[in-house]
């Protein structure tokens, strides 16, 4: 029961700052006061996120690769008993006990706890990581959230606490900075002068074990790197929200590169720009905490680099793939119109419905392939209206029926492929054939055979055939 | 690189096995192991799937923890010799979705020498390309390694361990699901290190060609069931042995399944 007036107090706590105050529009004279780090606290704490924005960010990618992002939040949520067992324990030795080195140190160890308990459930049972995961996580944010009360009901003044929680940076001051910063520093040197023991690492796992590097190790140093982030971000975006930092950024920066260095300083981009827009946001708006609005600029920055980005987003993939499909069709219908002339003659003109029972194209798509080749001069409509090859195009066209037909006769003689069923098969492998390829099927085959020119087919070309 | 400190006398074997025995769970993979293997050698290891080939690798780097037994490379242990071990892990080991190069790949058998926290160097990457080239892949140098083929995946493993420079290379599958060009590199490769006095051990499932590729073979099931020169041990007898009396898809299935009960 107290755990549940513990969560509600917490909740009332967050729900208050929504609904009590209005959110209004901020003035022009409170953007400039903002964006332009005029005013000092804000100041303070938007650099602040922002350098840990960039630190979650480094520290992310590599977790991600090393598929443990979500370590990061069973960590992040194993901080919360250690904090509030340093907030009753702290008055007994003599220390502050709201002081933050004093929180910090008993969130950092019960995370390092939690970690070890995840290792010891991992390796000692036949559970696999998720379950461990599952069940740390919830053990030791329940016990937290059970400690955190006691500590209400007994000390009494420990409001404050729940911000670790839920993340409070306008409580950061400019020592705070000063660590998040420090910290920044620390974990960009550790993972600089380990970067290559690192990529190992994520990236085979038995290699490094095998050439002797100490794979246990490593992965303590990453998971050290991880606390190290998730300590300094406790104050900021709280231990619910961290693990937004550590996973969004590096997610994000995979759909823009393939180079592992470039990724990192893209998901520190990130990563930074979140902490700092979002800590903006937050400021700007007044009744909006900033750890949400942080996760919420992040997130919005994972959204645009899944829809845009340069090497896998969504957009380039389908412009990849309307290319491939157009090619694909470019390459039918240049070779339809091929073997259609090659048995009537070259000045034979074929009529649009008979290029349609080529191939199952819709007429709509035959049009626009039909249009794209007109204006690239490689067809033209004689005076019946019916469709004939340029010389540019018969040029086109024969070399594209020379390599399908050089695909084709690779087939037969050594894949085996019945000559009924080649022109199939050859079909759909063509279109992605390589010019080093081809110059080696021509080695291949043509010499072999002594065939010059553009080579016969292999199987009888006919449109009924096609159409069959 | 190791100087003149504790080299083995040259008359010491590449691999010398004892009595190895490795566990999953109480239940034993390979039994009682035996072997020597003599330098210059090409050998191959041929048995079922799950009779313990692969663990048998790893077992000889300690990536496994063995039950009993003593492996000796060249007169020293794994960890005293590891500099003079190459190794060639199955291609479906690694996610080659990961944002390298392949040249980086490739550098990554340079990482020992190179050191702990110092930089890759031109030299070093330099190394890195002329084994890729020795692999005939040069071309695809700074290519991202998700754009690569299987035998072309297959060839950077190779490169990988080639610019080690060691003694004796350990190989789980080369060959595996690789196209006729690439396995013809292989062994192409495979023979120039057995003429430089490398001795290679190498984990093979088509049983057709062993007799064209290995000087020797290990049949393995378990347990070592003959191993020694191919003309005298690759026989129609010892295969019938190693592969359970009859070399029928129901046996494989059966394994396969017993197999599946041991990850239960």
């Amino acid at each position: 029961m107290r755990t549940l007036a513990a969560l509600h107090s917490f909740l009332a706590f967050a729900a208050s700052s929504l609904t009590d105050r209005s959110i209004r529009w901020p003035t022009w004279p409170e953007w400039q006061r903002v964006l332009l780090l005029q005013d000092y606290n804000t100041r303070v704490v938007m650099l602040g996120t922002m350098l840990l924005g960039l630190a979650a960010g480094m520290v992310g990618s590599f977790t991600l690769l090393r598929r443990r992002a979500l370590m990061g939040d069973a960590l992040s949520h194993a901080t919360l008993p250690g904090v509030g067992l340093a907030f009753l324990i702290a008055p007994s030795l003599g220390l502050a006990e709201k002081s933050l080195p004093v929180l910090l140190t008993g969130a950092a160890l019960s995370g390092i706890a939690g970690v070890i308990a995840i290792l010891y459930v991992r390796n000692l049972t036949r559970l696999k990581e998720d379950a461990a995961l599952g069940i740390v996580l919830s053990v030791f944010f329940g016990a937290g959230i059970a400690i955190l009360s006691i500590a209400q009901q007994s000390v009494g003044h420990s409001a404050g606490l729940e911000s670790f929680i839920y993340g409070k940076p306008a409580s950061m001051i400019e020592s705070d900075r000063l660590l998040i910063g420090c910290s920044g520093v620390l974990t960009l040197l550790i993972m600089g002068v380990l970067f290559k023991e690192l990529t190992l690492l994520c990236f085979d796992e038995g290699f490094a074990k095998s050439r002797g590097y100490p794979v246990l190790l490593l992965d303590l140093v990453l998971m050290g790197l991880v606390v190290i982030v998730t300590i300094i971000g406790l104050q900021a975006v709280g231990l619910v929200l961290m693990i937004a930092l550590l996973v969004i950024p590096a997610a994000a920066s995979r759909f823009w590169t393939q180079n592992l260095k470039q990724m990192i300083l893209i998901s520190a981009a990130i990563g930074g720009a979140g902490g700092f827009l979002g800590a903006a946001m937050s400021a700007l708006f007044r009744n909006l905490p900033a750890g949400a609005m942080i996760v919420l600029v992040c997130s919005s920055l994972f959204f645009i680099s899944m829809m845009f980005g340069t090497e896998r987003g969504v957009v380039v993939r389908a412009l990849r793939r309307r290319d491939l499909n157009r090619s694909v069709d470019h390459q039918h219908l240049l070779r339809g119109m091929f073997e259609l002339q090659e048995s009537r003659g070259p000045k034979a003109g074929i009529p649009f419905s008979e290029l349609q029972t080529l191939r199952s194209w819709s007429s709509h798509r035959l049009l626009k392939e039909i249009e794209r080749c007109r204006r690239k001069g490689l067809v033209f409509r004689n005076s019946d209206q019916k469709l004939c090859l340029t010389s540019s195009g018969l040029v086109e066209a024969s070399r594209l029926v020379h390599e399908h037909r050089l695909w084709e006769l690779y087939l037969i003689t050594h894949a085996d492929v019945a000559p009924g069923r080649v022109d199939q098969s050859a079909d759909a492998i063509e279109h992605v054939l390589e010019p080093e390829l081809i110059a080696q099927l021509e080695e291949l085959l043509l010499q072999k055979r002594r065939v010059q020119g553009i080579a016969p087919s292999p199987h009888p070309v006919d449109a009924t055939e096609h159409a069959s | 690189m190791s100087g003149s400190i504790a080299q083995p006398p040259n008359n010491t074997l590449p691999l010398s096995v004892r009595d190895l025995t490795v566990a999953w769970y109480r239940k034993p993979v390979i039994w009682d192991v035996g072997l020597d293997v003599t330098p210059g050698q090409l050998v191959g290891v041929i048995g079922p799937n799950g009779a313990g080939k692969s663990t048998f690798l790893k077992a000889i780097m300690d990536l496994v923890p063995r039950a009993s037994g003593r492996i000796e490379i060249f007169g020293q242990s794994y960890k005293r010799s590891r500099h003079r071990v190459g190794y060639v892990p199955q291609r479906e080991s690694v996610d080659w979705d990961f944002p390298v190069s392949v040249l980086d790949v490739v550098t990554m058998g340079l990482y020992g020498k190179i050191g702990w926290c110092m930089p890759v160097r031109r030299h070093h990457r330099e190394a890195a390309l002329r084994a890729l080239e020795r692999v005939g892949i040069g071309e695809f140098a700074n290519r991202q390694i998700s754009q690569l083929s299987g035998g072309q995946q297959q060839r950077t493993f190779l490169a990988r361990a080639l610019v080690q420079d060691a003694d004796l290379y350990l190989m789980d599958e080369p060959f595996a699901a690789v196209d006729a060009a690439t396995e013809k590199a292989i062994v192409q490769i495979l023979r120039e290190m057995k003429q430089a006095g490398k001795t290679t051990i190498v984990i093979h499932h088509d049983l057709h060609t062993v007799p064209e590729y290995f000087d020797s073979v290990v049949l393995l099931n378990m347990r070592v069931v003959a191993s020694g020169p191919t003309e005298t041990v690759f026989t129609r007898d010892n295969l019938e042995k190693t592969y359970g009396g009859r070399l029928t898809l129901l046996d494989e299935a059966t394994e396969a399944m017993r197999r599946r009960e041991r990850t239960l």
